[in-house]
């Protein structure tokens, strides 16, 4: 199966070719089945030990590896930034190599720097997993991003993406963006003007502010979640102006063709991004996302688990 | 002692000399060829400068040597050494150590030390600000009776124009240039590398040229006003070269440098998060690159730096966000500039890259050196500008190795270094060299 897998990581989705992205979604639909059965597990990483490194907190991706790791039955420690030695000082080279003598098969890192993925995989004999890194990439998302609209759409060639939000700090716009545009779809980034810069165009996006013209042609809409108060207060005048301008209210939600995807990488800003209702409705497709999470989690830990060399 | 330097290409903007001579070296001075000295002394160093360059001894404004205080990237013992094997006979250092050089004795202690174990001339700066913070100005003129050679807060930025005023009007008084690293901290915020393409790809958080182009108007405008000389230290985006440039012919007391990576080196190269491209400002466009190149050409950029900023491997081998900025540079400086400047880009050529290596930073700090005047003391460096090199980090005189360019096949460098009429370094080849008696 893992016959034209050769990474021994995955930092991000920018180095990925169409076809290995596929096996990756095709892997993950062996897994998928997994989850469907009574015993909801299989021996494939039996005796590897999985480590849960989480720089910046999370509670799902984090939940989602570590469910993923026990399906796959491998052995799993959570490590977290309040009980790492990296509160102490430690360099997080020093933590890797701490790791790695402690026999570690695979690290799951997520880390508020960008490049911190990259920065592990190439000093570690482990394999590294890219779990979110600064506004860099958060690949597992990605994947299973696309994993639902193949699901759900059958073929990426010409559809068309929009992905509304704050793409400026946003990993997981950047490997949507590297994923999809290399499947052949088409990729409108909607947003304000300081969130959205034009720089987004060279990658290959679309770039727009308008977002009840996008709205209407588009097969699938994934939102972003929008922080304001914590972080981002100089870069738009307030939830209410953002709501107003690029909210999917259920007014707008109207301008939708009735096939359209509603995505969303949660956790869910209910009334900001997002109308509570429409994220409940027929056309979200928000919770298969998680459940399609930790079958390509599965697939991903799956296909690095078998190359790396202990 | 009496040395001679048979052969070589005399390269000194300062005489306007450029001419195949001898140099004779009495006493530590450089004499007349033609003098008598040479009859007199029975016993004549000779120093076969045949193909290779003659200069005055080459001077870098801008370097940090970390002590006091950062003993383990680079003391002022290890830099002055780098230093040498880059060519230079003069350096000038920047005052973020620790202690922060604003006070009397920090200088005395750096000058001490300086005489103590440097083989070259170490001249150090004052902080203009007390502890680099910004907030009250340093003792200024007990900076400058200590024998600071100008004021600035490099690595900082002074971000109150009104500070800034009064620093540059008070240092007018001790006649201190201010040199100033241009960068507005709103405009900056969290970057760490360029924003543009880059940064938009990797996710790094970025600052545009915009934020050192503000500082740099801003300084124009306080020298205009106080009718005082600022340098604007390591240029690197291409609106401060045009905003130089308007001012510079209004005659405004306003100047600027140019570091090797700014010109050698995209932000592309930023692609695989390498901390050893980080560094303050940032590597920049190709656009940036083109309109130094145009400065340095039409004279608008007139001297020449590298902003030596040694960090440990320890230090640098972390997070890209996490890692201190900064390059060494003093050991590729002279060799990216001829390779880049003068063979590649034929920017300038090589007696114009020597003016803003040697007299020019002697005129902007009121150094003595930067010529070959007969009398004045034998700093003196030679150089091959065709001999073809490879950087290797793990040779250098540096106590750190936090180089872009290790492995860079450069053509040109320094191949021996004379401070005072002493040979202070010396490439292995040009040491076999006859000793006439």
């Amino acid at each position: 199966m893992n016959s034209r897998w050769t990474r021994k990581d995955l930092v991000g989705l920018r180095e990925l070719s169409a076809e290995e992205i596929t096996l990756v979604l095709e892997t993950a639909d062996a897994f998928k089945q997994v989850g469907t059965r009574e015993v909801k597990k299989v021996p494939a990483l039996q005796g590897k030990t999985l480590i849960n490194l989480f720089i910046e907190p999370s509670t799902r991706t984090r939940t989602s590896f570590e469910l993923a790791a026990k399906r796959l039955s491998a052995d799993i420690v959570n490590i977290s930034a309040a009980t790492s030695s990296l509160t102490k000082g430690e360099t997080l080279k020093d933590t890797a190599k701490v790791l790695e003598a402690n026999h570690a098969d695979i690290i799951v890192l997520r880390h508020s720097s960008a490049g911190a993925a990259h920065f592990l995989a190439t000093r570690v004999r482990a394999s590294v997993i890219n779990a979110g890194d600064g506004a860099h990439e958060h690949p597992t998302q990605g994947l299973l991003d696309l994993y639902t609209i193949r699901e759900k759409k059958g073929t990426f060639a010409g559809l068309q993406v929009a992905i509304i939000g704050d793409i400026l700090f946003s990993r997981v716009a950047r490997s949507n963006i590297f994923a999809l545009l290399k499947m052949g779809a088409r990729v409108t980034l909607v947003g304000p003007s300081t969130l959205v810069p034009r720089e987004f165009e060279q990658l290959g996006a679309k770039v727009s502010h308008e977002v009840d013209e996008v709205l209407p042609t588009a097969d699938v809409v994934n939102l972003l979640r929008i922080q304001h108060e914590r972080q981002r207060k100089e870069y738009f005048p307030g939830i209410s102006e953002y709501i107003r301008f690029f909210g999917l209210t259920k007014e707008r939600a109207k301008l939708l063709k009735p096939d359209c995807l509603i995505m969303h990488p949660g956790p869910i800003n209910r009334g900001v991004e997002i109308d509570s209702e429409l994220a409940d409705g027929a056309q979200s497709v928000i919770f298969d996302q998680v459940t399609n999470g930790l079958a390509v989690r599965m697939a991903v830990l799956y296909l690095c688990a078998g190359i790396a060399t202990p | 002692m009496t040395t001679l330097i048979r052969n070589g290409r005399i390269i000194d903007p300062a005489n306007k000399r450029d001419e195949i001579a001898d140099i004779l070296i009495s006493d530590g001075k450089i004499v007349s060829a033609g003098s008598e000295v040479r009859e007199q002394r029975s016993e004549i160093e000779e120093i076969d400068a045949s193909n290779l360059i003659v200069s005055p001894g080459l001077i870098d404004i801008h370097v940090h040597f970390r002590e006091p205080g950062f003993g383990w990237k680079e003391t002022i013992e290890s830099g002055a050494r780098a230093a040498a094997a880059g060519g230079f006979t003069t350096v000038v250092c920047m005052p973020n150590t620790s202690p922060v050089a604003d006070s009397p004795s920090t200088i005395a202690w750096i000058k001490d030390r300086a005489a103590e174990v440097a083989g070259i001339h170490v001249l150090p700066t004052g902080a203009i600000s007390k502890n680099l913070a910004g907030e009250e100005l340093a003792p200024i003129g007990s900076l400058a009776q200590a024998g600071v050679v100008a004021i600035t807060d490099d690595g900082r930025c002074i971000q109150n124009n009104e500070l800034m005023r009064r620093a540059v009007e008070y240092a007018r008084m001790f006649d201190l240039p201010v040199l100033d690293h241009c960068q507005d901290y709103n405009l900056v915020g969290n970057g760490v590398v360029h924003e543009g393409y880059w940064s938009t790809l990797l996710g790094l958080p970025g600052w545009p040229g915009a934020a050192e182009e503000a500082m740099v108007a801003r300084n124009i405008l306080l020298a205009e006003l106080c009718d005082h000389r600022i340098h604007c230290q390591h240029i690197s985006a291409a609106g401060s070269v045009r905003l130089l440039r308007e001012a510079r012919a209004r005659g405004v007391k306003i100047s600027g440098e140019v570091c090797p990576h700014h010109i050698a080196l995209t932000d592309a190269a930023i692609e695989n998060f390498d901390t050893n491209f980080k560094m303050n400002p940032p590597l920049r466009a190709q656009r940036d690159i083109d309109a130094l190149l145009d400065g340095i050409a039409d004279g608008t950029l007139e001297i020449l730096a590298s902003d030596h900023a040694p960090h440990a491997k320890f230090e640098k081998e972390v997070e890209f966000d996490a890692a201190p900025f900064g390059i060494i540079g003093l050991e590729t400086e002279l060799g990216l500039f001829l390779d880049l400047l003068v063979h590649r880009h034929k920017t300038i050529g090589l007696p114009r890259l020597i003016e803003m290596l040697t007299v020019n930073p002697a005129r902007l700090l009121g150094l003595e050196g930067g010529t070959l005047s007969f009398g004045t003391p034998a700093d003196i460096t030679l150089i091959d500008p065709d001999l073809e090199w490879t950087v290797n980090a793990e040779t250098f005189e540096s106590t750190s190795r936090n180089t872009p360019f290790d492995g860079w096949k450069l053509k040109g460098r320094a191949v021996r270094t004379i401070v005072g009429g002493k040979t202070v370094w010396a490439s292995a080849d040009s040491l076999r060299t006859k000793h006439a008696s």
